[in-house]
C-alpha cells in the first residue's frame, strides 16, 4: 500500500483540486481526479528525497490563520513606509538570526512564510542551516524582531516538522 | 452591468498602466541587471492581475485560464533569468 | 459588454471597491519599486503587489462570479495559491543573485558569507 499511495494526502490533495478546478462532481471528473492523485506522486517520487511527516495539525491550522494575519498588517506596513520615504526613509538592514529548526521541509515553509509576508526577505542560508541571513525593509529594534520572528513563525514550525 | 462597475473597472484598468509605466522606467533606468530582471518579473504580475479584471469585464473563463498561464510563464522567465545571472547558464 | 446579467447593487459596489484597491496596492508596489534606493529595498514593494493585490482581485473575482452564476465558482482561488509557491522561488533566487553579484564586483555594503568555510556560488 505505500508503495502504491506514497503519499495519501498529497493524492487528496490533488484529487480535491481537480474538482475545485472543473467544478463539477460528475463521475467522469471523480474517476479522472482520482487517476490523477494516484499518479503524479509514483510519478514524482525520484524528485523527493525525505518523506515529509506532518505532526499536529491543529498547530498547522492555528499557524496559517496567524500568517494570514501577519500578511495584511505587514503589507499594509510596508505600503506605509514606501508612502513615507520622502520624509522618513526606511532603515533596511540585514540580519543573522540563529535557526533552531533544520528540517528541509520546515525551512521551505518558513521561506514561503517568510516571502508571502513582505517586509521580509529570506537571502542566504548557511551550509549547515544554522544561521539564516534576513533582509528587513524597516527595522526598528533588532533582538525583538529576531524574538518575534522566532516564537511566531519558528516555534509552531518546529512543533510540525520535528 | 452598472455604471458604477464599469467606471470602476476603466478606472482599476487604468491605474495598472500607470504601475506599468513606472516599471518601465525601472526597467531602463535600473543600474544593475538584477534590478532589471526584478522590474520584469513586477511587469508579469501586473499584466496577469490585468488580465483577471478584464475577465470580469467581458465575463468570460478564458482570462483566468490566460492569467494562469502569464504566471506561469513570469515565473519560468524570471527563474531562468535569475539563474542565468547567478550561474553563467540556466541548466548545468 | 453583457448586459443580460442584473447583479444586486451590494454585488457590485463590493467587487468594485475590491478592484480599485487591487489597483491602489499595485500603484504602491510600482512606486517604490520606482523610488528606493537599493536593491535589497526594491524586492519588498513588488511581494505588496503579488499578495494584496492579487488577493482583492482573486476575492472580486469570486464574488462577481459567484454571483453571477448564482452557486460558488471559486477556481479564482487558484491564483493566490500558485503566486504563493512561485513567487517565494523567484524572491530568494534574485535576493542570492544580488548578494553574489554584489559580493562579486566587491561592493561593501553587503555583509560578508554567512557559512564559515562555504563557497558562495562555485
Amino acid at each position: 500500500m505505500k508503495r502504491l499511495l506514497p503519499a495519501p494526502l498529497l493524492s487528496l490533495a490533488l484529487w480535491a483540486l481537480w474538482l475545485l478546478l472543473n467544478l463539477s462532481l460528475s463521475v467522469g471528473n471523480l474517476l479522472l481526479g482520482a487517476l490523477l492523485g494516484f499518479l503524479a506522486p509514483i510519478m514524482f517520487a525520484p524528485l523527493r528525497p525525505l518523506p515529509a511527516r506532518i505532526r499536529k495539525p491543529g498547530v498547522a491550522f492555528t499557524l496559517f490563520w496567524v500568517v494570514g494575519r501577519d500578511v495584511i498588517t505587514s503589507n499594509l506596513q510596508v505600503a506605509w513606509g514606501v508612502l513615507r520615504a520622502r520624509q522618513k526613509p526606511p532603515r533596511s538592514a540585514f540580519i543573522k538570526v540563529p535557526l533552531d529548526l533544520h528540517d528541509a521541509h520546515g525551512l521551505a515553509a518558513l521561506s514561503m512564510i517568510c516571502t508571502v509576508v513582505p517586509g521580509t526577505v529570506w537571502s542566504e542560508l548557511a551550509l549547515d542551516r544554522s544561521v539564516l541571513l534576513l533582509h528587513v525593509f524597516d527595522l526598528d529594534n533588532e533582538a525583538q524582531f529576531i524574538e518575534h520572528f522566532k516564537t511566531t513563525y519558528e516555534r509552531p514550525l518546529m512543533e510540525i516538522f520535528q | 452591468m452598472s455604471p458604477l462597475l464599469a467606471h470602476a473597472i476603466l478606472l482599476s484598468l487604468s491605474v495598472f498602466t500607470v504601475a506599468m509605466v513606472l516599471t518601465l522606467i525601472r526597467l531602463f533606468k535600473g543600474p544593475s541587471a538584477q534590478d532589471r530582471v526584478l522590474a520584469l518579473d513586477y511587469l508579469y504580475i501586473l499584466a496577469m492581475l490585468m488580465m483577471l479584471v478584464l475577465g470580469i469585464r467581458y465575463a468570460s473563463d478564458t482570462y483566468f485560464e490566460a492569467a494562469l498561464l502569464i504566471a506561469l510563464f513570469g515565473f519560468v522567465g524570471s527563474f531562468a533569468l535569475a539563474k542565468f545571472l547567478l550561474r553563467g547558464e540556466v541548466i548545468e | 459588454m453583457n448586459s443580460l446579467y442584473v447583479l444586486p447593487f451590494w454585488v457590485e459596489v463590493l467587487t468594485a471597491v475590491l478592484l480599485v484597491l487591487s489597483s491602489l496596492f499595485a500603484l504602491v508596489g510600482a512606486v517604490g519599486l520606482l523610488g528606493m534606493k537599493d536593491f535589497f529595498q526594491r524586492m519588498h514593494p513588488p511581494a505588496l503587489a503579488s499578495t494584496l493585490g492579487a488577493w482583492c482581485v482573486a476575492l472580486a473575482s469570486i464574488v462577481y462570479f459567484s454571483a453571477m452564476k448564482e452557486a460558488p465558482v471559486l477556481h479564482a482561488w487558484l491564483i493566490p495559491i500558485l503566486l504563493a509557491i512561485t513567487v517565494p522561488v523567484t524572491t530568494l533566487l534574485l535576493a542570492r543573485t544580488g548578494l553574489f553579484r554584489k559580493r562579486m564586483a566587491g561592493d561593501g555594503d553587503v555583509p560578508p558569507e554567512v557559512s564559515e568555510g562555504g563557497r558562495e556560488g562555485k
